[in-house]
C-alpha cells in the first residue's frame, strides 16, 4: 500500500487527503513562503498522531505539523513537499484547573477561546498574539510567539508548563507537568520555539495569570514618529513597565482606520497605545504619569478609552492592523525585528530612508515597549521585478537592525522566511551546537525539515552577510 | 498574473485583496465544523485563484469545496482587509459551472429551480397548492409514518413546514391608516408568499399601521438571489429588470422587504445590472427590520409574553451589516424577554438551495445551533430571513421541541394586536 492508502484506511477518508485540489491550500501560511504538500493528514488523537508519524517514517516522506496557518515565517509550510498533519481538529479545552492557575489544553485550542474559556475563573493566557482569534496554542508553543502584553508578562515560554510530544519513532512523552521548575535540563523549554523540528506536541499544560483589577489605555496622538518614539523612551526611563506599549505610523494607520473606525486620527504622524494594569491605586499613579509623559513629549491630544468596550476596540483595530494592509496594497512583506528600545528612533529614520532609495511604501506597527519592529513594505506583486527590489529592501532594514545590535525575529519565528539571515547572528559553531542538539532529539531529520537551522536544509548554505532570502517565484500570488 | 476581468470570471483586484491571515478561520461555519483548510473562506479563495491560473481542475473535489460554502458572508464581516467574498464566490462559482461539466441530477436540479420555478410564480403557486393539498389530506403524516419515501427524499421533504394560507393581496395600494407619512412598496418574493403568508400579512399590518401607503406590485418576480448564489447571473439580471420595472416610477420613499436574503441581493442590483434604475432600486431598499428602526413608531397596544432568543440572519447581518434594528425592535416590545445565544451571528445552515443541495452539512451545522439555542431556554426563535425559518422548524422538529419559529415582524405585530 502506498502512504496515502495506509493512512486513509487508519483515518477515515475524511482526515486524509491527497489530490492537489484537496491540498493546495496547505501550501502556504500568512508568510510569502509557499511549498505544496503530498498528502495532508486531520487526526483526532496522539494515537493517530503516533500511527501517521510511524507510517510517515517508514515512507520516509517530510512531516509538517501545522495549526491554523497564520504564522507569517513560513514554519507551517511544507517546503520540502510530504505530510502536513494538520492539529486543527485538536480542539479540545481539557481541564481549567482553577487553584493551581494552569489549564491542560489540546494544541488545536484556539488563544483567544481559551482566555475566554478561563475568564469566568478570573483567569488569563498571557500571551496575546495579535492572530490570537485565529492562531492556536499548538502554533504558539512551536513560535514561542509574543504579543503586545508580553513586555511585562513575558512571551509563550513563560507560560507553558509541560507538553506531550510524539517523537520522531513515534513514542509520545510528556515533558513538564503541572508543578513549575522542575529538576534536570529545561526540555519542556527547549520544545517552545523549535518550530516543528523536533516531534508533534499533542498537549500542552499552560500557564494562567489572574486577570488584572484594572486596566487603563490611553491612546496618544503625535506629530511625528521621533515624539512618539521619545514619550516611550522616557516611559521606560521613568521605571514604568506599560503592560503593552505599541505604536502605529501614519501609514498603517490609514488601513486601520478604513478597516475599523475605532477612532485612531488618520492625520496624525504616530500614534502610542499605552497600557497599564494591576491594582486600582497603582493603575491610577500610572496612568497619570502615562498622561504627563506624553503631553511633555509633545502629545496633540490623549484619550482613555471610557469603557471596556472602547478598549476592546482600539485593540481589536491594533490587532487586526496588518491584516487590514489588504485595504491599501496587495501584498505586503511584514518584517519582524528588535533593536534596543533606545534605537527605535534611529532605527526608523533607517527605514524611511530605505523606503525612498527603493520606491516602497513601508508601514509600520512596532510593540515600542521591548523595540521590536514590524515593517510592512507595500508593493503589489504583479509589478514585474518588483519582488526583488521588495526582498532587498527587507535585507537591508534587517541588516541595519543587526547593525544596531538587535536580531532578526522578535516573535514570528525563523521558519524558511529568516533561515539565510540565521548566520547573521550566530556563529557557525553557534549553529552547529543548535544542529547537534536538534539531531539528539530528532535524528531522522524528517521533521519540518529546511526550517530554522540552515546547515540542515538542504541546499542551504551557510551565506554570507547581506545574504538575500530566497525569492518567491515571480508571478506567484501572495 | 495578468488576470483580465472578462465576464464571469472572478476580478483579479477581488482575489489579491485577500492577504490570507487567517482571521476568518473562527468565522467560517464549515471551518469550524471541519477544520480543514479546503472548507475555510481563504482556502476557497486561493482555490478560485488556482483555478483562474489553471493550476487546478474544476473536478468533483474543487466542486465539493466551492458547494459547500453556504455564502453566509460571515468572512466578510470580519475581514479586516474587507475582501468581498460573496462577490467572490458568486462569480467564482459562475466560472466552475462554465467549465464544469455537471452530473445530469444536478443540471436537472439547477435548470428546473433556476430556470423553471422560482422566476414563474403561476408555477410556484400550483407547486405549493399540490403540496399544501398533500398536507391537508393528512397525507405528509401517512407517508412519514409509512417511511414510504427514499432517505434523500424523506430529508427534504422534511423541510417543508406546515403551509399556511397564501399571501394573496387583492389590490396594489393600501392606504395608511391614519396620516399618510411614507409611501412604500412591499417586495414579496417568490416562495414566500407561498410558504410563509403570515409574514407578509403581519409586515402589512405594521407598516399601514405605523402611516405607511403600501404599494405591492403585481409585476413583481423572484429577486434572483438563488440565482446569483447558484452563479446564474443571467437569468438573474433579467428578473431585477422586471423588479426595477415593477417598482420604480411610483414615488416610494423605500422598497420594504422582510427577506435578508431577498434584501441582500435587491441592494447589490446596482452592481447586478450597472444601470441608474437599478442603483435607485438599489437605494431605495430597506429590510423591515431597519426601516422600522428608522421611523417613529406608533405606541404598543399588547404585552408579547413571550422568551425570545435572536438568529441574526446571515443576510442582515453580515451582507447587509444591520445588526442593531432586529434587537432595538425586540428590546422595545413590551413583555418580551430577550435572551442571546451563544454565537447568534453563525449561520444555522438554511443558505437557500444549500439545506437541500448540501444537506449532510446543512443539518450537522443546524444541529450545533440547536444545542446554542435550546441552552437559551427561549420559547420562541425569531429570525428574519424565510430560509433561516424553514431551517430553524426543522431544527426545533429534530430536537424534538415545541418552540415557535417566528420572523422579527410577526413579534412587532403581536404588539399592535394583529
Amino acid at each position: 500500500m502506498t502512504l496515502a492508502e495506509t493512512l486513509r484506511a487508519a483515518l477515515g477518508p475524511a482526515s486524509l487527503y491527497s489530490g492537489v485540489e484537496d491540498v493546495i491550500m496547505y501550501e502556504y501560511d500568512y508568510g510569502l513562503d509557499r511549498g505544496m504538500p503530498d498528502l495532508v493528514a486531520l487526526p483526532r488523537s496522539t494515537a493517530e498522531v503516533q500511527a501517521i508519524v510511524r507510517a510517515a517514517q517508514a515512507a520516509g516522506v517530510p512531516i509538517v505539523a501545522r495549526g491554523a496557518g497564520t504564522g507569517i515565517s513560513g514554519g507551517a509550510v511544507p517546503a520540502q513537499g510530504g505530510l502536513v498533519i494538520s492539529m486543527a481538529r485538536f480542539n479540545q479545552v481539557l481541564e481549567i484547573d482553577e487553584a493551581n492557575r494552569c489549564a491542560v489544553v489540546q494544541p488545536g485550542v484556539v488563544n483567544l477561546d481559551l482566555s475566554k474559556l478561563a475568564e469566568p475563573y478570573g483567569l488569563f493566557f498571557a500571551p496575546d498574539p495579535s492572530s490570537q482569534k485565529a492562531s492556536t496554542i499548538g502554533g504558539n508553543v512551536a513560535n514561542n510567539a509574543g504579543g503586545p502584553h508580553c513586555l511585562s508578562l513575558g512571551v509563550t515560554v513563560n507560560h507553558i508548563l509541560g507538553v506531550q510530544i510524539v517523537l520522531h519513532d513515534g513514542s509520545g512523552v510528556r515533558l513538564g507537568g503541572k508543578s513549575p521548575d522542575g529538576p534536570g535540563l529545561d526540555l519542556t523549554g527547549l520544545i517552545v520555539g523549535s518550530e516543528g523540528t523536533l516531534g508533534v506536541v499533542t498537549e500542552v499544560t499552560v500557564r494562567l495569570l489572574p486577570l488584572p483589577e484594572a486596566v487603563r489605555t490611553t491612546l496618544a496622538v503625535f506629530t511625528s514618529v521621533e515624539d512618539a518614539s521619545e514619550a516611550v523612551s522616557n516611559l521606560i526611563g521613568r521605571g514604568l513597565v506599560p503592560a503593552a506599549l505599541e505604536m502605529m505610523d501614519r501609514l498603517a494607520l490609514s488601513a486601520i482606520e478604513a478597516a475599523f473606525h475605532a477612532g485612531y486620527p488618520p492625520e496624525a504622524g504616530a500614534v502610542l497605545l499605552v497600557e497599564v494594569d494591576g491594582l486600582l491605586e497603582q493603575v491610577e499613579a500610572q496612568a497619570s504619569v502615562v498622561d504627563e509623559v506624553c503631553r511633555s513629549a509633545g502629545a496633540l491630544e490623549i484619550r482613555l478609552a471610557a469603557t471596556p468596550e472602547a478598549r476592546a476596540k482600539l485593540w481589536a483595530a491594533r490587532k487586526g492592523a496588518a491584516s487590514a494592509m489588504g485595504r491599501i496594497a496587495p501584498n505586503y512583506y511584514l518584517h519582524d525585528a528588535v533593536v534596543p528600545r533606545t534605537k527605535l528612533p534611529q532605527i526608523l529614520a533607517h527605514v524611511v530612508e530605505i523606503g525612498q532609495r527603493y520606491d516602497l511604501p513601508i508601514a509600520n506597527l512596532f510593540h515600542a515597549g521591548d523595540g521590536n519592529l514590524h515593517p510592512m513594505i507595500l508593493f503589489d506583486a504583479r509589478e514585474p521585478g518588483i519582488l526583488v527590489r521588495v526582498m532587498a529592501a527587507g535585507n537591508e532594514i534587517l541588516n541595519r537592525c543587526i547593525d544596531a545590535g538587535g536580531t532578526i525575529t522578535g516573535e514570528h519565528g525563523v521558519g524558511l522566511e529568516k533561515i539565510n539571515f540565521m548566520p547573521l547572528i550566530f556563529s557557525a559553531a553557534d549553529l552547529e551546537v543548535m544542529g547537534r542538539v536538534r539531531s539528539a532529539v530528532e535524528p531522522s531529520g524528517r521533521f519540518n525539515p529546511g526550517k530554522v537551522l540552515p546547515s540542515l536544509a538542504s541546499g542551504h548554505g551557510l551565506p554570507q552577510r547581506g545574504a538575500m532570502p530566497a525569492l518567491v517565484p515571480e508571478g506567484l500570488w501572495v | 498574473m495578468g488576470l483580465t476581468v472578462v465576464g464571469t470570471e472572478p476580478a483579479a483586484a477581488d482575489l489579491s485583496q485577500c492577504v490570507h491571515c487567517g482571521l476568518c478561520l473562527q468565522n467560517c461555519p464549515t471551518y469550524l465544523l471541519t477544520g480543514y483548510e479546503a472548507e475555510s473562506p481563504r482556502g476557497r479563495i486561493h482555490l478560485i485563484q488556482a483555478l483562474t491560473e489553471g493550476r487546478v481542475e474544476p473536478n468533483d473535489a474543487y466542486r465539493t469545496h466551492i458547494e459547500q460554502c453556504l455564502v453566509c458572508r460571515n468572512c466578510e464581516s470580519v475581514c479586516p482587509s474587507g475582501v468581498h467574498f460573496g462577490r467572490i464566490m458568486e462569480a467564482g462559482r459562475a466560472q466552475l459551472y462554465e467549465r464544469a461539466s455537471l452530473p445530469l441530477g444536478q443540471r436537472v436540479f439547477r435548470r428546473l429551480a433556476f430556470r423553471e420555478l422560482l422566476p414563474h410564480r403561476a408555477r410556484l403557486r400550483l407547486m405549493f397548492g399540490a403540496l399544501r393539498l398533500y398536507q391537508r389530506l393528512g397525507l405528509q403524516r401517512l407517508v412519514r409514518a409509512t417511511g414510504l419515501l427514499p432517505k434523500g427524499h424523506a430529508e427534504a421533504e422534511s423541510l417543508l413546514p406546515p403551509l399556511p394560507p397564501p399571501f394573496e393581496p387583492r389590490w396594489e395600494v393600501f392606504p395608511a391608516e391614519g396620516e399618510t407619512r411614507y409611501r412604500v412598496g412591499m417586495f414579496t418574493g417568490c416562495v414566500m408568499p407561498l410558504v410563509y403568508g403570515p409574514v407578509h400579512a403581519a409586515t402589512l399590518r405594521v407598516l399601514r399601521h405605523n402611516g405607511c401607503e403600501v404599494h405591492v406590485p403585481r409585476q413583481q418576480v423572484c429577486c434572483g438571489a438563488l440565482n446569483v448564489h447558484g452563479g446564474e447571473q443571467v437569468a438573474a439580471r433579467e428578473l431585477a429588470r422586471q423588479n426595477v420595472r415593477a417598482f420604480l416610477g411610483r414615488g416610494l420613499d423605500a422598497i420594504v422587504v422582510n427577506s435578508a436574503g431577498c434584501g441582500a441581493t435587491m441592494k447589490e442590483y446596482g452592481q447586478l445590472l450597472d444601470d441608474s434604475g437599478a442603483a435607485e432600486f438599489a437605494r431605495l431598499t430597506r429590510d423591515v427590520t431597519e426601516f422600522l428602526a428608522g421611523i417613529e413608531l406608533q405606541p404598543f397596544t399588547r404585552t408579547v409574553r413571550r422568551t425570545v432568543t435572536l438568529q441574526e440572519s446571515c443576510h442582515l447581518v453580515h451582507a447587509q451589516r444591520i445588526k442593531d434594528a432586529p434587537r432595538a425592535l425586540l428590546g422595545a416590545l413590551p413583555g418580551v424577554d430577550l435572551r442571546d445565544m451563544a454565537h447568534p451571528d453563525l449561520c444555522c445552515g438554511s443558505a437557500g438551495l444549500y439545506m437541500l443541495t448540501e444537506r449532510e452539512m446543512s443539518t450537522r451545522i443546524l444541529d450545533e445551533k440547536m444545542v446554542d439555542i435550546t441552552s437559551t431556554g427561549a420559547g420562541t426563535i425569531v429570525t428574519a430571513n424565510p430560509g433561516c425559518m424553514m431551517q430553524l422548524q426543522r431544527g426545533v422538529r429534530r430536537a424534538g421541541l415545541h418552540s415557535d419559529v417566528k420572523h422579527v415582524v410577526e413579534l412587532v405585530d403581536e404588539a399592535y394586536g394583529g
